[in-house]
This record gives structure tokens, C-alpha cells and sequence, in this order.
């Protein structure tokens, strides 16, 4: 078979993958929202509607039919990005997370950038000087990443950098001057207001996105410095490295070009899942930092017992996450030799 | 001029319970020769090897009272030279090209990587040498295996890249550490025959470290019995079997034989004198 | 004394009991030479310890409100560590909120790794389509970011300390399986199960008593690692008012209460933090330690 269709197949294998793990999702998603609930009617028009709004409702919900049906007009709705109407603003799900989601993607693309930038090296300086005090400091880094609640960390911060010092922008993703004042062509305020020229809004959103990306980023950099550490250290226990130095190589090319060049693929996946962890993580820094992401907007609709949004929000969540494990494994097989 | 000069050579390990001595005082000498170190696991053979390549790490501890190589010390040099001395002067092939070579890497890069550490060379010179190599460890189709990653390798192949990517500096010593320990025993004969030739071609010297007497007594010229982490013995290869030390008697009699048939094979029994007498010196 | 260390280091145990002894004790030794991970056990104990002699030394009541004494600071006359917007004492909460801690741990420890090695052992070990559909589910389960799944749960559910636990048991459970699942591949094809099975023996039998114990090992390692985050989830549920109800002493939802203050009255809402702070960095001390000595094949 041409390098063509043996391409063709994985990527009808992958997408089928998709489907059936988001078939599931769906199912547990469909589950919580119309199986669980004592009234799942009450829970979408509330508790004070009239009778006449319920029985529209109960039937609008296809609550007399059979379970399997009403799951398939649920999938078939989804399939339309059909999530329902939120009760909170009688707006379509779909347009609010639409409207959401780039904030939040936004945080976590610049937290996963912090976290690779400064936990790879120290990954990698950590396995090489191992069991010195740059070892330490980072083992150190990350136990308190691993133990700390983002929530409260966040709040110290926020107290400390911009309640006390004033060195950062305060909660929301701009200062009120500066809202609104960028047409949103991606929905992320520092692309937007970069491509139409306004820095000061520019430099007006980077200092209000600093303090909750820097706090993801630890989260980030002391997960990602932890899996490259692991991984160096096995690499450099290897054979091919004793190979290296006996041929002469500079303690630089051993470590850069051999050892870490092995652990290039499997750091892919781990940043993948740092990623994923920090879409999950946003939920609770958008509140500390009133952030208009997904995640505050799940929070809000889940106290105020939306349950099309809650619903809806998780299943985009869970779509993004499926996508990207998914697209790390596509990725470690191309690039590993041997899984060819 | 001897080609390697040791002396007095001590390697040890700290361990949680005490310091470990893997190699406790080994003296020889090495010329335009093949010299074989044999000995069991935990003899120190292997350890004797990289600790001349001055490969052993902190903890390990590496003492001697001379180790030279044609002459010139390498014990008092500094890591920033040692590395101009692997693999330009001295290289060492290991045992398992399953993971002794790098897997993500194609084979023609690790062996011009070998190249053009010691050499300044442009890169269509530097990929013609290594072709050149590759062709004269009996490699047929030199292009397709500088294109090929490790894994899509034999075992046999893979040890004749090694040696080609030892060789590729031109060393004058070669050290080969378990080479043909990892592969089917058809195809040993053939490496080790490639690794002589190319030795004895441009006049080297070889150490060959192995587990296997029969292995060394055939194929080199001299050897130097190894344990706990002493030289017990050594004499010529083709004198092996007039050995006197009692390790080696035992060692040479628990070796099954078609010409004697025996109902019992010998058990080496280990007489705890050995470790303790000085270590023989195997100057040639 | 000195005889009962030597009965335990002996190179020749006498009897099995003698030699389970005996290897727990080499394990505990090497595990106490670990400063760190012992630091973290004593952490622990001290937990239980207070959670459990609470009523005698916490000195009020963590609900009675003195609204006189409302945001008192640390160091304060009766309070050592304050009071809170409601004039209840900062330390008899925390030490009230300790029972909730280790509640809402130790069921989820029970029920998550409970029911993934039910889960993996049975996929694993008799393989087929039952493998093929139950795997499905796990990867299903792990697809879901944890926490969010945990809010729809919740959101379902009712808020509630019970609902709670049994949100994040629903979401902390695939990894067991996996983990019990690879376990269970990688020992069923082992000549010393074909020995059993020829001896006679049936699938439950040799699951139970042949593949559950080999388990338990990596198991354990995983559950303290996961503590961790176990405890950081139920706290992000109480901050959001998800978890024990008011006028619970649960740490997160103190937190959630002294956010209001936390310019002026620091330490409210830092004091708590703090304490989840150190509760999961125990855990995590203890996992790493534990896995040292369990795991060989680790990178320390």
C-alpha cells in the first residue's frame, strides 16, 4: 500500500477512535444531565415555572419517549452544536462558549508556553547535575506545584502582586477603560489588539494576563520539569550515551543532541496533557481572577444549576482533551522511528 | 614504544555498606598485538576498559600510577583534552547494537558524527569516508544503511556499524567490550574476523574483553586471566592450556570437550587466596 | 529486643509470616532512611491524631458564632489563630475540618481503587470483547478533564459531602484500572499461573488470590500520589460551595469565606490553605517515598 493510503487508514481509524471515546463522553454527559437530576425538567426551566412551561418542556425534552431515543435527538442535536439554550441568559450555549473559550484557550496556550520554556531546561539540568542543589531547588519547585491549590495560590498572588506591590493589572482580562475597544477576530486580546495596532490595549491585557498565566505556567513547568527529568535520567543511562562519549563528543552534544533528541516524542504527549491539566486548572484561576473564560462560565452556570451550559461547556472540554491526546499520539508515531 | 602503558590500576565504588573495589591494582602493557581479558562477571574486566577511556564517573574512583597511551600520560589530563583522545586515539566498541547505537538516529549520521568530531571535513568528504567505512566492514549496500535507522539493523550488522563508526578516526587502540556476546554464534566468527582484519591493516592494538576462554584463546595472541578484580595469570594464547593457576585450570577444565569425554563436568571451586595475592603484571 | 531485630534481618525465615515479616521490615528500613518521606508519614499521623482527639483539643466549638469578636488576628487572647468573618474561632475549625479531610480521603481512597482493580482484573484477565468494552469505558472516564466532570457530577447531584466523594471517586477510578489491567496482562501469562491452573484451579481463585496481592503494590504507590490531588479537587469543590455544606468547617469552602476579607484580614483565607497545603504535600512525600521502596524501576 502507497505511504498514501497507509496515511488515509490511521487517519479513518483515528477519527473513528474520536467518535466512539465522544459517543461515550456524550453518554455520560446525556446521563448527568437528563437520567440524574430528580426532575431534569425543573432543572431546565427552574423551579418556578408554570405548569403549562413544563408540560411544553417535558415534551420539548422528549421525556415520554424511551431513553435510546431521547439520546439519539441528543446526539443529533450536538452533531448541530445544538447544546440548548442557557437559562441563565436564554441564549444559545453554543454562541456564549464560543464566546468564552478563546480567553480561555489563550491562558492556557501562554501558561503551557511558560511551562515549556523554563521547565524543559530545568528538566534537563536537573537529570544532568542530579542530586546537587539545582536538583533539589527543582524537586523542591515542583512538590510545592503538586500540593499547592491553585485557587488559594492564585488569590495570594493577587493580593500580594497587585493588592500590595501594584506591579500587575487586577482581576478581568483588561483594565475597564480598554474593554471592548478591539474588534475580536481570534477572541484572544493580545492576538486582536496586536493585529489592529493598539498596543496600549496591548500592553494593557499583558499586564492583566501575566499573573493568572505565571500561575498556571508553575503548575505547568512543575509537571513538565518533573517528566523531562524522569526521562533524561533514563536516557542518560542508556548505552548509545557511553557510545556518544567514547567517540569524543562534547558534554553539550551528549546531552542536547543524543539524549535529549530520544525524549523529544514522549515530551510531546507531556506537554499535551500539560495543556489538557490547564484547561481543567482555569476552572478554578477564572474565578480568583474573574476571567471570562469556560471556566467561570461552567462554575456559574453549575450555581445557578444551568445545566444545558454546564453540559454543554463539558462537552467542549472534553472534546478539546480527547483532540489532544489523540493528536499526541498521532504525533509520537510519526516522529518515533522505531513506532513507524 | 608501547602502544598502552597501565600501571597499578584501581577502580572503586562507594556503596551504602563500604567501598566496593571492582578493580584493585591490574598492570600491563599493550603493543601492535591482540590481547585478550577474560575473567567471570564481577571480575573487573569491563570496568578495566572504560576506566582507561577514563569513562567512570563520579562516585567511581579511578587510581593508577601511569596510564599512557604511546608514551604520553592520560591519567593527569584534563576531561577537555580526554576528549580529543576518544575516539581520535583510543575507541572502545560495546556489546549490544540494540542499545549501544542511537535509535533515533540514522546510522550514516552517528558515523559521520564519529568523523567529524576529530576532523574538519566537508560534508560530502566526511559522507564518502563514511561510506567508505561502511563498505569495509563488509557492509553490501554501504547507501541504503547510511539512510537506515538502528532497529531496521541485524545484530551482526549492527556490531559491524559499531566497529565502523569506532573505526572511522582511525584509533590506534580499540578496545572491544563483549562484542560478539549479543550475537547467534553464526554470525560471531564473521565479525571478529572483520574487526582483525581492519586491526591488524592499519597496525593497531586490541583489547578483547570477554567471558568466553575458548572466544579469546582462538583469536588473540596473548591473554591476561582477571579476578575479583586482580590479573590471576597470564601467558600466551596458544600456552593457555599449560596454565598453572588453579582459576584457570578450573576455568579450562569446566569447559565440556568432545576429545574427553567426561561423566561430570567440573565445578570451579573457589579458593578465597586468589583475591587476595597480588596481581600478576601483564607486561608483554 | 535486639533478638526480635534479629529474627527480623535473618537471611533464613523459618516459617512464610516469618519471611512477609521480614521483607516488611527491610522495606521499612529502607523507606525511614528516606528524612523526607518520614517527615511525611508524621505529618499524617498527626492528622488522624487530631482529627480524631478533635472534641478534646480544639478549644471552642467550630460553629459558635461571637460576633463581637468578628476578624480577630492571629495571636489574639482566646484565639490563636483568629476568627473568622462570623467571630468562630480560626483553629477549632481547622482542627474540626481535619475529620472532613480525612473523611472525604479515605472513602475516595477505598472506593476509586476498589472498583478499578474490579474493573482492570476482570478486563485483563479474561480478555476478548469484555476487555475491548470495558477498556472503551476507562478511556471514556479518563477523556474528561477530572474536576469538570467532578462539577457536572455535582451539579447533578446536589452539592453535599457525599456527593462529593462520590464525584471524584467516579473520576479518580480509571487510572486504577489501567494500572490493575496491566498488571493482570503482564502475570496472567506467567508459567506460575499456568501451574496453578493446572492444579486445578478457577479463574476467581487465582484473580483473588494470585493476582490481587501482586496489585496491591502498585496500587498503594498510586493512591498516596493521588491523595494529593484528591485532596486539592474536594477542596476546589468546597471553595466553590460544592462540597460539605455551610456551617461546615471545611477547608476549601474557608477559604471561599475569607476571600471577601483577604485584603484587610489576611489570614482568614490563608490560614486553611495552608493546612491543605501541607496535608498534600504529606501525601506526596509519602507516595514518592513509598514508591522508592516499592517500585525498583523508579528514577528517584
Amino acid at each position: 500500500m502507497s505511504p498514501w493510503g497507509s496515511w488515509f487508514f490511521k487517519i479513518i481509524r483515528t477519527l473513528g477512535s474520536i467518535s466512539v471515546t465522544m459517543v461515550g463522553l456524550l453518554f455520560i454527559t446525556f446521563i448527568i444531565g437528563r437520567v440524574m437530576p430528580i426532575d431534569p425538567v425543573i432543572s431546565i426551566v427552574g423551579e418556578r415555572a408554570t405548569k403549562a412551561m413544563y408540560d411544553a418542556a417535558y415534551l420539548d425534552l422528549g421525556l415520554d419517549k424511551p431513553v435510546i431515543v431521547q439520546f439519539f435527538y441528543y446526539l443529533a442535536d450536538v452533531l448541530r452544536g445544538d447544546f440548548g439554550v442557557s437559562y441563565l441568559n436564554a441564549r444559545p450555549v453554543i454562541d456564549d462558549i464560543r464566546r468564552v473559550f478563546p480567553a480561555t484557550l489563550e491562558l492556557a496556550t501562554l501558561g503551557t508556553l511558560f511551562g515549556v520554556f523554563i521547565g524543559v531546561p530545568l528538566g534537563v539540568i536537573a537529570a544532568v547535575k542530579r542530586d546537587t542543589w539545582i536538583d533539589q531547588i527543582a524537586r523542591v519547585i515542583a512538590l510545592v506545584g503538586y500540593s499547592m491549590p491553585i485557587f488559594w495560590l492564585g488569590m495570594i498572588a493577587l493580593l500580594v502582586f497587585y493588592g500590595m506591590l501594584g506591579w500587575v493589572g487586577g482581576p478581568g482580562r483588561v483594565g475597564i477603560f480598554y474593554v471592548d475597544l478591539v474588534p475580536p477576530v481570534t477572541g484572544m486580546i493580545l492576538i486582536d489588539s496586536a493585529l489592529d495596532g493598539q498596543w496600549d490595549v496591548f500592553r494593557d491585557a499583558i499586564t492583566h494576563i501575566i499573573l493568572p498565566a505565571s500561575l498556571l505556567g508553575y503548575y505547568s513547568l512543575a509537571y513538565i520539569s518533573r517528566m523531562t527529568r524522569s526521562f533524561m535520567l533514563e536516557q542518560l543511562n542508556a548505552e548509545y550515551i557511553t557510545t556518544a562519549r567514547v567517540k569524543g563528543l562534547s558534554e553539550w552534544a551528549v546531552v542536547w543532541r543524543h539524549a535529549f533528541g530520544n525524549i523529544k516524542v514522549q515530551l510531546i504527549t507531556v506537554i499535551a496533557l500539560s495543556y489538557a491539566g490547564l484547561l481543567e486548572g482555569s476552572v478554578l484561576t477564572e474565578i480568583i481572577f474573574s476571567w471570562p473564560g469556560i471556566g467561570s462560565y461552567i462554575t456559574t452556570a453549575l450555581l445557578s444549576a444551568d445545566m444545558n451550559a454546564v453540559l454543554g461547556g463539558t462537552v467542549v472540554v472534553g472534546l478539546v482533551f480527547v483532540c489532544l491526546n489523540v493528536f499526541s499520539d498521532l504525533l509520537y508515531s510519526q516522529f518515533d522511528p522505531r513506532a513507524k | 614504544m608501547k602502544l598502552l602503558d597501565v600501571e597499578n590500576l584501581k577502580v572503586s565504588f562507594p556503596t551504602r555498606t563500604g567501598v566496593f573495589d571492582a578493580v584493585r591494582g591490574v598492570s600491563f602493557t599493550l603493543g601492535q598485538e591482540r590481547l585478550g581479558i577474560v575473567g567471570e562477571s564481577g571480575s573487573g574486566k569491563s570496568m578495566t576498559g572504560r576506566a582507561i577511556l577514563r569513562l567512570i564517573r563520579p562516585p567511581g574512583r579511578v587510581t593508577a600510577d601511569r596510564i599512557a597511551i604511546e608514551g604520553e600520560d592520560i591519567l593527569s589530563m584534563s576531561e577537555k583534552q580526554m576528549r580529543s583522545v576518544r575516539g581520535q586515539r583510543i575507541s572502545m566498541v560495546l556489546q549490544d547494537p540494540k542499545f549501544s547505537l542511537n535509535p533515533v538516529m540514522r546510522v550514516g549520521d552517528q558515523i559521520t558524527e564519529a568523523y567529524s568530531v576529530h576532523a574538519k571535513s566537508s560534508r560530502a568528504e566526511t559522507r564518502r569516508k563514511a561510506l567508505e567505512m561502511l563498505e569495509a566492514v563488509s557492509i553490501r549496500d554501504p547507501e541504503r544503511v547510511f539512510r537506515s535507522y538502528p532497529h531496521e539493523m541485524s545484530g551482526g550488522m549492527g556490531q559491524r556499524i559499531m566497529i565502523a563508526m569506532m573505526l572511522i578516526p582511525e584509533p590506534k587502540i580499540l578496545i572491544a567490550d563483549e562484542p560478539t556476546s549479543a550475537l547467534d554464534v553464526s554470525v560471531q566468527g564473521q565479525v571478529l574476523n572483520i574487526m582483525d582484519k581492519l586491526v591488524q591493516q592499519r597496525g593497531m592494538g586490541l583489547i578483547l574483553i570477554s567471558h568466553d576462554l575458548n572466544l579469546v584463546s582462538s583469536f588473540c595472541d596473548r591473554v591476561l586471566i582477571m579476578y575479583a578484580g586482580r590479573i590471576v595469570e597470564t601467558c600466551r594464547a596458544d600456552a593457555l592450556h599449560d596454565a598453572q593457576h588453579p582459576y584457570t585450570r578450573g576455568l579450562l577444565n569446566s569447559l565440556p570437550r568432545l576429545d574427553e569425554p567426561r561423566t561430570q563436568l567440573e565445578v570451579l571451586k573457589r579458593d578465597p587466596a586468589w583475591s587476595e595475592a597480588p596481581s600478576v603484571s601483564g607486561a608483554s | 529486643m535486639s533478638s526480635l531485630r534479629n529474627w527480623l534481618i535473618t537471611d533464613t525465615p523459618t516459617s512464610r509470616r516469618h519471611a512477609q515479616l521480614a521483607s516488611f521490615y527491610h522495606g521499612w528500613l529502607e523507606f525511614k532512611a528516606n528524612r523526607l518521606a518520614l517527615l511525611g508519614l508524621v505529618i499524617l499521623c498527626l492528622l488522624v491524631l487530631i482529627a480524631a482527639l478533635a472534641p478534646w483539643i480544639a478549644p471552642h466549638s467550630p460553629f459558635s458564632q461571637d460576633l463581637g469578636n468578628r476578624l480577630q488576628p492571629l495571636g489574639s487572647d482566646e484565639h490563636l489563630l483568629g476568627t473568622d468573618s462570623l467571630g468562630r474561632d480560626l483553629l477549632s475549625r481547622l482542627i474540626y475540618g481535619s475529620r472532613i479531610t480525612l473523611y472525604i480521603v479515605a472513602l475516595v481512597a477505598l472506593i476509586a481503587p476498589i472498583a478499578g482493580l474490579f474493573v482492570g482484573t476482570v478486563a485483563g484477565y479474561v480478555g476478548g470483547w469484555t476487555d475491548t468494552i470495558l477498556m472503551r469505558i476507562t478511556d471514556i472516564f479518563l477523556a474528561f478533564p477530572r474536576l469538570i466532570l467532578a462539577l457536572a457530577f455535582v451539579a447533578a447531584l446536589g452539592a453535599g459531602i457525599e456527593n462529593a466523594v462520590l464525584a471524584i471517586s467516579l473520576t479518580a477510578w480509571p487510572p486504577y484500572a489501567r494500572i490493575a489491567r496491566a498488571e493482570t496482562l503482564s502475570i496472567r501469562r506467567s508459567d506460575y499461573i499456568s501451574a496453578v491452573k493446572l492444579q486445578g484451579a478457577g479463574a476467581l481463585r487465582i484473580i483473588t488470590k494470585h493476582i490481587w496481592p501482586l496489585c496491591i503494590a502498585s496500587l498503594i504507590v498510586r493512591i498516596t500520589l493521588d491523595m494529593a490531588g484528591i485532596i486539592l479537587a474536594a477542596a476546589g469543590l468546597g471553595f466553590l460551595g460544592l462540597g460539605a455544606r455551610p456551617p461546615s468547617p471545611e477547608w476549601g469552602a474557608m477559604i471561599a469565606e475569607g476571600r471577601k476579607f483577604i485584603l484587610d484580614f489576611w489570614w482568614v483565607a490563608t490560614v486553611p490553605g495552608l493546612a491543605i497545603f501541607t496535608v498534600s504535600l504529606a501525601f506526596n512525600l509519602l507516595g514518592d517515598g513509598l514508591r522508592d521502596v516499592l517500585d525498583p524501576k523508579s528514577n528517584k
